[in-house]
């Protein structure tokens, strides 16, 4: 479902990636690991096209991508981000941030779909027409996981996507992304520095460091503790979880 | 030797619906230890830090039956008194650097203000106390960093910039809220690394406010964990997985284990925790 073969990303005269390559399979759940500036979220944002110059191949859903957005690409990805707090207009309603999408895209039948969607991740049909102030933040997260659901894309993008909630509503957001998952058949992208949540919603993992793979496991390995990498076993170490 | 102690703190804010409190009849004394407080954001850790502080700020009001700190009662201490305090003899280290650190001032200049505010050192014998305290940091080269504005600085060198900052006074009491949550894994062992080490050499007593259960419980000698304005338990170092309280409990079995094999995570069941918080002992 996503393939990248050899990507490069500079931003200027710094080089963010290099040479990544990983294929996900259709309906797998992959986890990129690695601190902040190893450029797991570039990968994210080069996939969804917001990075204007790359090189190399990627593949998604059967298209080659070209440098550039397109909007035909909102079809097959979408993403969702750490901070539901930033990532929602917040002068507009559950509904409008809903329904946005299917405007831009002529889609009909937006009222029935919407309420569909605030079924589907869980959400009261009565939060509708909130505005993000007059709601939790896991209820926040609902609306971006909903929102990025609404074109029906088969990827979903996850950028640490329970990170910036409390412990007891992580749990929450974690079951639901399982469960949209086995129901509706998608394949995850997820970026986090936090291996339990890997072990939980993820069948693979790579391993970066400074805009290199320096691994590739199963999620078994990882349960085991049994990452081979110097720089896998140290972020095992330094999670405290070993 | 007790080097504080609060006795039934209450934090109260005015609302449209009446006051609400946000810390309700808080109790406990900190020794030259490590304490650590737990809780999710609204349960008043961040407030029981503040208050400690004298940072409460109107219109919220801070009450207590007793606070006092190095034998001295805090409650009625005049603002120009807390201000000798504040600084010197306790000192508060915040979540994030970018935020709490002056983007236009020189790291050096930074940490030799409360120096000069509280002392009446010389700008050399100053100097020399800032070198100091970044290198009680770890910063290898101390002459440099200090000549850097905050921007020019990773996060995790950030955080020990506000550590030194704080510890170049020498406080007796330390109040960290939150000091490592906007820092990445590697660096988060570095900085509870120094502190430990600040707390074990210099004798100060820390109190560690923090959302992560796993790290307080592994770094701290005591736990308190705070629901809605309460402390529903207290545990020792190591103890975690004694908890009895369903709060805690129930935290403990949401958080995704790196062996996991649970199909579902178990999510808290609020509506009881109320039924048992209404009826338990508390």
């Amino acid at each position: 479902m996503i393939a990248v073969q050899n990507l490069n990303v500079r931003y200027g005269d710094t080089t963010v990636l290099h040479g990544v390559s990983l294929a996900v399979a259709q309906g797998e759940s992959f986890a990129l690991v690695g601190e902040s500036g190893s450029g797991k979220s570039t990968i994210l944002k080069a996939l969804a096209g917001q990075v204007a110059d790359w090189q190399g191949q990627m593949r998604l859903a059967g298209q080659d991508l070209q440098p550039g957005r397109k909007a035909h690409l909102a079809r097959q990805v979408q993403m969702v981000f750490q901070d539901p707090y930033g990532s929602l207009h917040p002068r507009r309603s559950v509904d409008d941030t809903l329904a946005e999408p299917l405007a831009i895209h002529g889609i009909k039948g937006r009222d029935a779909r919407v309420l569909a969607m605030l079924d589907a991740v869980g959400l009261p049909r009565r939060f509708r027409f909130r505005l993000p102030h007059q709601l939790s933040g896991g209820q926040r997260q609902r609306v971006a996981i909903a929102r990025a659901l609404m074109l029906e894309p088969p990827v979903l993008l996850l950028d640490e996507p329970t990170s910036a909630l409390d412990v007891s509503v992580q749990a929450e957001i974690m079951n639901l992304l399982k469960g949209l998952r086995e129901e509706k058949g998608l394949t995850f992208l997820l970026v986090t520095h936090d291996l339990p949540v890997v072990s939980f919603l993820c069948d693979r993992l790579a391993v970066l460091r400074a805009g290199r793979v320096e691994e590739t496991a199963e999620v078994a390995t990882l349960r085991a503790a049994g990452l081979q990498s110097a720089y896998g076993r140290e972020l095992l170490e330094r999670s405290g979880l070993v | 030797m007790t080097l504080l102690e609060v006795d039934n703190l209450r934090v109260t804010f005015p609302s449209d619906q009446g006051p609400v409190e946000v810390v309700r009849g808080l109790s406990f004394a900190l020794g030259r230890e490590r304490l650590g407080i737990v809780g999710e954001s609204g349960s008043g850790k961040s407030m029981t830090g503040r208050a400690i502080m004298g940072l409460i700020g109107a219109p919220g009001q801070a009450t207590a039956d007793r606070m006092a700190f190095e034998g001295r009662d805090l409650r009625h201490l005049p603002e120009r008194e807390m201000r000798k305090l504040r600084g010197a003899r306790m000192s508060m280290v915040l979540q994030d650097p970018k935020f709490s650190l002056n983007p236009v001032i020189r790291i050096g200049d930074q940490i030799a203000e409360a120096l000069e505010f509280h002392t009446r050192l010389s700008a050399r014998a100053r100097r020399a106390r800032v070198l100091e305290a970044l290198e009680a940091v770890r910063i290898d080269d101390p002459e440099r960093v200090a000549r850097l504005y905050p921007h020019e600085v990773s996060g995790g060198m950030g955080q020990r910039v506000m550590i030194a900052m704080m510890v170049v006074m020498e406080p007796a009491l330390m109040i960290a809220d939150e000091p490592t949550s906007a820092l990445d894994v590697s660096v988060r062992g570095q900085v509870l690394d120094i502190m430990d080490d600040l707390v074990r050499r210099r004798g100060m007593g820390l109190l560690l406010i923090s959302h992560d259960l796993n790290m307080v419980a592994r770094w701290c000698d005591r736990i308190l964990v705070m629901y809605r304005g309460q402390i529903v338990e207290e545990l020792g170092a190591g103890a975690l997985h004694e908890a009895q309280h369903p709060y805690t409990r129930g935290l403990l079995a949401s958080l995704p284990r790196l062996n996991e094999d649970r199909a579902t995570l178990p999510v808290l069941d609020r509506a009881a925790l109320d039924g048992f918080m209404a009826g338990g002992d508390r």
